[in-house]
């Protein structure tokens, strides 16, 4: 069956991202004479362009996890896994774009180490120059994002070839090429978040943080996958998809939110316990300026899942996993607005017209182009080899 | 009232499922099914109410959150205040972090050790406990389904048997009770 994006979904999206855009130029006007203005913009702009990309990362990482461990239920939602997936180029894009204006900016005080005037005063920094500066830096993020642009182009071409030839040939390349990106992707996943976001605190490091971004990295997406399921069935499509698996993806959304929540305690705790000067300052500028927002972030992120989507029926309820998914999909984006803010703007962080026209604006845009990329394929694969298991698929 | 029942014994889990279906569509109630491994979607088809297990669970695991709790609390900051690391301990809020992990595991402890010694007791299988099972083989390789002409007085032993005959059974056993 074929997808039609619906005019009122073209309308909810398009009056997303105008509202989006009106919100930011009305941020931007009333708060460009504040001289953080240029870190705040920045700020959000890694934000929000981090945020999405690594949706659909998460998505290209979710369905290379199911070639690699030749998963049979998920067949009948691959496109749809593949659609979120199909964001990635734009994403790239963007963080292409944020770090380009970045590097112009001296790092605009979020990446402090870019900045040759403040590395001249700080010794610490000075230290960790052979790794962060602005020319390796670039080199290594080219390389993350290439890498992760030739599987994304592979997986989609085969994908679609697959629907044409059938057979079982396309299948074990994906599995092969599968397993080496989970090599890539868990070694990525660790030194990318701390040269894009760990780095933002210069003087701080945690040897969890790569774990800890890549678990809201799929735990965000995850939950993407399971709204955008049930959207697509309340409009009448992917009639093969039925509560199983449903169930199956909430339940995914379960265990990734308590594999968040236990990797956000682990690293809470252990520096909690240590107490140690220079660890703690990371936590003390967060608890300090971000109290309510970080405590609940967490709470919403742990609790709500943990609770509500306990029991079998919550997991097969649409209206049940669609309140929980919007609000920990919400919680994981507060997450990353504190991971960036609370480095770069400290205590003058705030959440006003520009935040909330920038995600907006983002938000928009991400949905526009998954709905798109659905329209491309057919909405259940033709060939899958393990498309008949899918379709019988009983939990 | 006299009752009898039936066992009827299958060599493949499939074979049992269909039986089941064409039985149940003519109105028979299939009281049991013994099998040696958990057969996919014959709780629907047999009636087999939903477990209530995973609410037992629940429950256990609160039960081990509110013990872990209350037993942290006494040891380490009512009956004989502990200062490990330098770490405040006249109040349990303030300490709650090192707690958490202890609070964690014996949550999980509770609520895994209870489900399992539930299950065991509810399935009458607890070491010891005399097999129920009507044939020992159920426990290797083969399917065995149990009818009671009690729950089935609309059909007399004999028209259950035909019936039973009809679905793909490789042996059948009658008992008066």
């Amino acid at each position: 069956m074929e997808f039609k994006v619906s005019k009122k979904a073209n309308k909810f999206t398009l009056s997303m991202i105008v509202i989006g855009l009106l919100f930011t130029v009305l941020g931007i006007a009333t708060g460009y004479s504040d001289h953080h203005f240029l870190t705040r913009f920045l700020s959000n702009g890694l934000i929000n362009s981090f945020f999405f990309f690594s949706l659909a990362l998460g998505a290209l990482f979710f369905l290379a996890l199911q070639y690699a461990t030749e998963t049979g239920w998920y067949a009948t939602i691959k496109r749809v896994i593949e659609a979120i997936m199909g964001y990635l180029p734009y994403g790239i894009g963007f963080m292409l774009l944020v770090f380009f204006a970045l590097t112009l900016t001296n790092g605009a005080h979020i990446y402090s180490w870019m900045d040759p005037e403040i590395v001249a005063n700080d010794e610490i920094i000075q230290m960790k120059s052979s790794y962060l500066n602005p020319i390796f830096f670039w080199i290594r993020t080219i390389v993350y994002l290439g890498i992760y642009f030739l599987y994304w182009r592979g997986y989609k071409k085969r994908s679609l070839e697959e629907d044409r030839v059938g057979g079982t040939e396309i299948h074990f390349k994906n599995y092969k090429k599968a397993a080496v990106f989970l090599v890539f992707f868990a070694v990525f996943t660790n030194t990318s978040s701390w040269d894009w976001i760990m780095s933002i605190d210069v003087h701080w490091f945690s040897t969890l943080f790569g774990w800890y971004t890549f678990s809201g990295i799929w735990c965000s997406s995850m939950t993407v996958i399971v709204l955008l399921i049930i959207y697509l069935r309340k409009e009448g499509y992917l009639p093969k998809v039925n509560e199983n698996h449903i169930q199956d993806v909430g339940k995914w959304v379960f265990a990734t939110s308590f594999l968040w929540s236990y990797l956000w305690f682990s690293q809470y705790m252990l520096i909690w316990y240590a107490n140690i000067g220079e660890e703690v300052i990371y936590y003390m500028v967060r608890i300090e300026h971000y109290k309510v927002l970080y405590f609940g972030m967490f709470l919403v992120n742990f609790a709500f899942p943990m609770l509500l989507l306990m029991s079998r029926d919550a997991k097969r309820n649409a209206g049940t996993l669609t309140v929980i998914g919007i609000i920990i999909l919400l919680g994981h984006w507060m997450d990353v607005y504190i991971m960036v803010s609370g480095g770069s703007m400290g205590a003058n962080a705030e959440i006003g017209f520009l935040e909330i026209g920038m995600l907006l604006f983002m938000a928009g845009l991400f949905i526009r182009i998954i709905l798109n990329n659905l329209t491309k394929a057919p909405l259940t694969p033709l060939n899958h080899p393990f498309l008949d298991e899918s379709i019988h698929h009983e939990i | 009232m006299a009752d009898r029942v039936i066992y009827a014994m299958y060599d493949d889990e499939e074979i049992l499922k269909d039986g089941a279906k064409v039985l149940v569509a003519k109105g028979i109630k299939v009281e049991e099914v013994f099998a040696p491994f958990p057969i996919h979607g014959i709780d629907p088809i047999i009636g087999v109410e939903e477990t209530r297990l995973g609410i037992f669970a629940f429950i256990y695991g609160l039960i081990g959150l509110a013990l872990a709790t209350y037993g942290m609390w006494y040891f380490m900051i009512t009956d004989w205040p502990m200062n490990i690391g330098g770490k405040p301990n006249e109040s349990y809020l303030e300490n709650m972090m090192a707690f958490i992990p202890i609070t964690f595991e014996f949550t999980v402890l509770c609520a895994a050790h209870g489900m399992a010694i539930t299950y065991l007791i509810a399935n009458r299988t607890m070491p010891g406990m005399k097999a129920t099972n009507p044939d020992p083989r159920t426990t290797d390789d083969k399917f065995v389904m149990e009818l009671r002409t009690s729950q089935n007085t609309q059909f007399t032993a004999e028209e259950i048997e035909t019936m039973v005959k009809g679905t793909g059974i490789i042996e059948l056993e009658q008992k008066d009770i």
